[in-house]
């Protein structure tokens, strides 16, 4: 039993880290592309979840809602890259910070505005209800599941992108020397607006993923954004296999850490003070993590290059 | 530079409005622009420690929340202690609580130095990117801690119930607190001032610029920037320990990447590396949350315009937007 | 001579008429409008003027401004409305940590507090305040009639839940204080938290035959919906937060069936609830929340106390207060000697009508309850 509940913990903290890496990819990508620090992530995930859900509640397809959300969040990325980031390439990490705060701020409270202040609603198809036997031991959650499924496919997706394609080569060229790049011919703007979409995008598409098994809320993205910047830095910023593993990492150390801490302790110290102190520790072992790596390997676990 | 004012009379005149407009509504007996007016010193304080770490030492730091809420909860749970006369540490030797303004403050910003230096130490290894999400990380660990940990009130928060006091002052008239923070952001402008103008300063600035270039002429880099980052930590907590007083209250909240992020605004807002920026700063910010609060329940969405304004239209903030000095950063 | 003595008559003849001169009552609201969790504040602000426009009574002014659920947002604005807008009342605040950062230095200032939802054990007990008054509820009752009733509905084994924070702490302590059974778990977990798939995994290899969680916001709608995803079907029990007339259509049929206790239910059966229900269906276009119907309560507490009172006397005020002589939308109500209410609480069931998810009302949890506190009260 004890060895079953184990697997079955793993497999909650795997597919937490996929989750928190399509929110840590795009963030990884923009930020190792342009160099930009977009703490606005977390409103275009907020944006995504809010699109399915409106999308899903008028159209009853969770799948419409799915491809709304991406656009939705492409859109607002796009248009967030023209409007604003554009104008903050060349600027100080500090302007960045400042500029896409003030974003959060106007995001948020224009959808308010659009949606009121309550949660919207947001469920999994029904196809996705229940749980799923794995090797004849486990039942696990059929929608966790496809999540798992869903976000390496969308690793491998980002991975032949980049690695692949002769969009991701320009990418690519763009990150490592931008006027040379610019100087070869290639529009390099339209390059940085499509990353930022592309970003977008996929922060949407796990807001809306998420956002069916959480609550579509205004707020929602915050928590993720920090913890998609722990991914992000201990992975190594700009590397999506960085963003990966790091996700993966983060994920189980956080799952592992809720379910077994307090009860490690309660081996040595009297249950009640136990429970307390496991559940403190708990919520900071992630930072203690990030804060490890970044001793010992202070550029993240894969540096990339450049 | 034409019919623009130069920097250091604008900020002669920031200094006179906040000395003067305070007293003018204590005579017409509006004591809620004191405490605003207050609010605007110790916050601008807590960015002039920040300041010197972001704007000087190019440190950026995304979690000095965690010295502005430990000089809170010093200050909180110091006052928590004299109140019910129980010591804080019985061992062998006790040691009880206190309402003196004139203990808490060093306490406040000695147990930050002591933070400061650990944190400093493991972060400086790290720079750029790295650095900010490192200083984030420390300062959410302790947030989360705060939250949890219930012996201080956990995230209820612990209230001060009377002002903490200084001698020959009563604290709990506006006007009288207002002149104790506002005399302490003087001292504190006075000293960086110097600091900016001495050897060190020199040496910090340069390290900004060009690290390699600085160690090849013998200084060794880690050392400066560590104490940069001390120095700035404590005064951060000395605005802590004040704003804990001025509210009459401490919370988890002040170790949250809020708070790191607004006193970071401040400086922003004010002008990166200017020695006055953070009082241009922190009195728009609080201007505008006093005053588009009352207006609608949406004015979290005005704000976010005004500060994307400011980035956009005006680099250098406000200072640099009124005095138009380019300022090298 | 005679004009004099008719003047006395007249004066003698109108003191008779208990007639209370009204002086102006100025109330101050600092209530969460904007981010995160405004729903709630926005409707303790509907509801609370609601019963104002329905008074019509223009000697009571409010003023309304958002704390952002920020603490230290929430004391400048308790400054400013007692120092520059001189309200004689504060109300409003929606969270336990405000409530500590605002409360004990405003009634130390002398202005009333009346709480339309947080209702901290830190302000019930010693810490209790002859200015403050609480018109919800004390922050473990809801807790505490859950978990008697799960003694009637024959639970044995609970597995209980509650973020890591004091609030989640009094939850979990309301309900043991109850419960007689035996505990499969007990579980604090990260507040904020919005994955519950590890705890869910406890709780299935725990053998509960119930389960008791306190996750307010949007944690408890993500830990409904993870549950029932998940195939889980051991019987949940809450208190009111997470099945709330605001939240209950974002969680979904995840609540269908789900027990939970409240002091308040659209369907209770009194004169003045079906006032309430309907005009505030007819003023906002949406059915009122426990939130709605606190904030309402609270207004008309200050307005039945206007009637009797002169808010000049503070002692008569107050005491006008405490005889709580108005019809409260929950039917019976009074306050203890720690100023919190005495009232039953209600064990509700989620339903669907029609195609709104809804709760109805299905026994009595706790019959005249108060609080654990009141004893140390010196009040």
């Amino acid at each position: 039993m004890a060895t079953i509940l184990f697997l079955e913990q793993c497999l909650n903290g795997l597919q937490l880290g996929i989750m928190l890496f399509l929110m840590a990819a795009g963030l990884t990508l923009i930020f190792g592309v342009m160099g930009l620090i977009n703490l606005a992530h977390g409103s275009l995930y907020m944006i995504g979840a809010f699109a399915c859900a409106a999308v899903a509640s008028w159209t009853g397809s969770f799948i419409l809602g799915l491809v709304a959300s991406v656009v939705c969040a492409a859109v607002a990325g796009a248009l967030i890259e023209v409007g604003v980031m554009r104008r903050l390439y060349q600027r100080d990490h500090l302007d960045q910070v400042l500029a896409t705060f003030a974003l959060i701020l106007i995001s948020s409270e224009a959808m308010r505005w659009l949606f009121g202040s309550y949660p919207l609603y947001l469920d999994v198809p029904e196809v996705f209800y229940g749980a799923t036997n794995l090797f004849g031991v486990l039942q696990y959650s059929r929608y966790r599941l496809f999540i798992i499924v869903v976000g390496l496919l969308t690793a491998i997706g980002i991975y032949l992108l980049i690695n692949k394609t002769r969009i991701g080569m320009r990418i690519r060229a763009g990150a490592s020397d931008r006027q040379m790049t610019a100087a070869l011919g290639i529009n390099i703007s339209l390059i940085f607006t499509l990353v930022f979409a592309l970003g977008a995008a996929l922060a949407g598409f796990a807001g809306a993923l998420v956002g069916s098994i959480q609550s579509v809320d205004i707020g929602m993205g915050e928590p993720v954004l920090i913890l998609a910047f722990v991914v992000v830095v201990i992975g190594g910023i700009g590397s999506i296999r960085g963003a990966l593993v790091g996700a993966i990492i983060v994920g189980m150390v956080d799952t592992l850490g809720r379910g077994y801490l307090p009860q490690l302790l309660q081996l040595v110290l009297d249950p009640v003070f136990a429970n307390t102190l496991g559940a403190a520790l708990a919520s900071i072992a992630i930072y203690v993590l990030m804060i490890i790596v970044l001793i010992f390997k202070p550029q993240g676990l894969f540096p990339a290059h450049g | 530079m034409g019919n623009y004012m130069s920097e250091k009379y604008l900020n002669r005149i920031m200094i006179a409005l906040l000395i003067v407009l305070p007293w003018l509504a204590h005579w017409l007996d509006e004591p809620y622009y004191v405490s605003l007016a207050t609010r605007v010193a110790i916050l601008a304080l807590a960015g002039v420690g920040l300041n010197l770490a972001l704007g000087l030492g190019g440190m950026i730091s995304f979690g000095h929340a965690a010295f502005f809420g430990i000089g809170g909860y010093v200050t909180g749970i110091l006052a928590s202690h004299a109140l019910n006369y129980e010591p804080i540490f019985s061992g062998f030797i006790s040691i009880p609580g206190t309402t003196q303004m004139l203990i808490i403050w060093p306490l406040a910003m000695l147990i930050a130095a002591i933070v400061a230096v650990f944190i400093g130490l493991l972060s400086l290894r790290t720079s750029g990117v790295y650095f900010i999400m490192i200083t984030l990380a420390f300062a959410q660990m302790i947030y989360y801690f705060s939250i949890s940990w219930p012996a201080y009130g956990g995230e209820d928060g612990l209230p001060i119930y009377m002002r903490n006091g200084f001698p020959g002052l009563n604290t709990l008239q506006p006007i009288q607190f207002f002149m104790i923070c506002c005399t302490l952001l003087l001292i504190v402008l006075w000293g960086v001032s110097r600091l900016q103008n001495s050897r060190f300063g020199n040496a910090l600035q340069a390290l900004r610029q060009n690290e390699t270039r600085v160690a090849s002429i013998g200084i060794n880099p880690l050392g400066i920037k560590l104490t940069a980052f001390v120095i700035s930590a404590t005064i951060t907590a000395l605005a802590g320990s004040l704003f804990a007083d001025l509210n009459r209250f401490v919370s988890p909240t002040m170790f949250s990447w809020h708070t790191s992020g607004q006193i970071m605004i401040f400086v922003i807002l004010g002008g990166l590396g200017r020695l006055y920026g953070p009082l241009a700063g922190a009195s728009l910010f609080i201007l505008c949350e006093a005053v588009l609060g009352g207006w609608t329940e949406y004015w979290q969405f005005f704000l976010g315009l005004l500060l994307l304004g400011v980035v956009l239209f005006a680099r250098g903030g406000l200072i640099g937007l009124l005095t138009r000095e380019q300022k090298n950063v | 001579m005679k004009k004099q003595l008719i003047t006395t008559m007249l004066s003698a003849a109108l003191c008779l008429v208990p007639h209370v001169e009204a002086s102006p009552v100025k109330v101050g609201m600092i209530t969460t409008l904007s981010g995160g969790g405004s729903g709630l504040g926005v409707d303790v602000r509907d509801g609370f003027m609601l019963a104002v426009n329905n008074a019509n009574n223009s000697d009571l002014e409010v003023i309304i401004e958002d704390d952002g659920r920020k603490p230290s947002l929430a004391v400048q604005i308790a400054d400013k409305m007692i120092q520059k807008d001189k309200v004689d009342i504060l109300t409003g605040i929606i969270w336990s940590n405000l409530a500590m950062a605002v409360v004990p230095s405003s009634v130390n200032q002398g202005i009333l507090y009346l709480s339309p939802n947080a209702g901290p054990s830190a302000l019930a007990g010693k810490g209790c305040h002859k200015n403050y008054f609480n018109v919800a509820w004390q922050n473990d009752n809801l807790h505490e009639a859950m978990g008697n009733y799960a003694n009637s509905a024959e639970h044995q084994n609970s597995f209980i839940l509650a973020p890591n924070y004091p609030a989640g702490k009094d939850a979990l302590t309301g309900y043991k204080r109850f419960y007689e059974g035996q505990l499969a778990g007990e579980l604090y977990t990260k507040l904020g938290q919005t994955d519950y798939a590890a705890e869910i995994a406890q709780i299935r290899a725990s053998g509960a035959d119930s389960v008791f969680f306190f996750l307010p916001g949007g944690m408890g709608i993500s830990f409904m919906k993870q549950y029932s995803q998940a195939g889980m079907t051991i019987p949940l029990m809450g208190p009111a937060f997470s099945f709330d007339q605001g939240i209950l259509q974002a969680v979904g049929k995840s609540a269908l069936g789900v027990r939970n206790s409240s002091q308040w239910n659209k369907d209770l059966d009194n004169a003045a609830n079906k006032t309430f229900v309907a005009d505030f269906e007819s003023a906002y276009g949406r059915l009122p929340s426990l939130y709605a119907s606190q904030g309402y309560d609270t207004a008309n507490l200050i307005l039945s106390a206007m009637q009797s009172a002169d808010i000049h006397d503070k002692d008569a005020f107050r005491a006008a207060i405490k005889s709580a002589q108005f019809d409260s939308v929950r039917g019976n109500f009074r306050f203890g000697n720690n100023q919190h209410p005495i009232q039953d609480i209600y064990v509700r069931e989620v339903v669907m009508q029609g195609d709104l998810l809804t709760n109805k009302i299905i026994g009595v949890g706790l019959k005249d309850h108060q609080d654990a506190y009141a004893a140390d009260c010196a009040l």
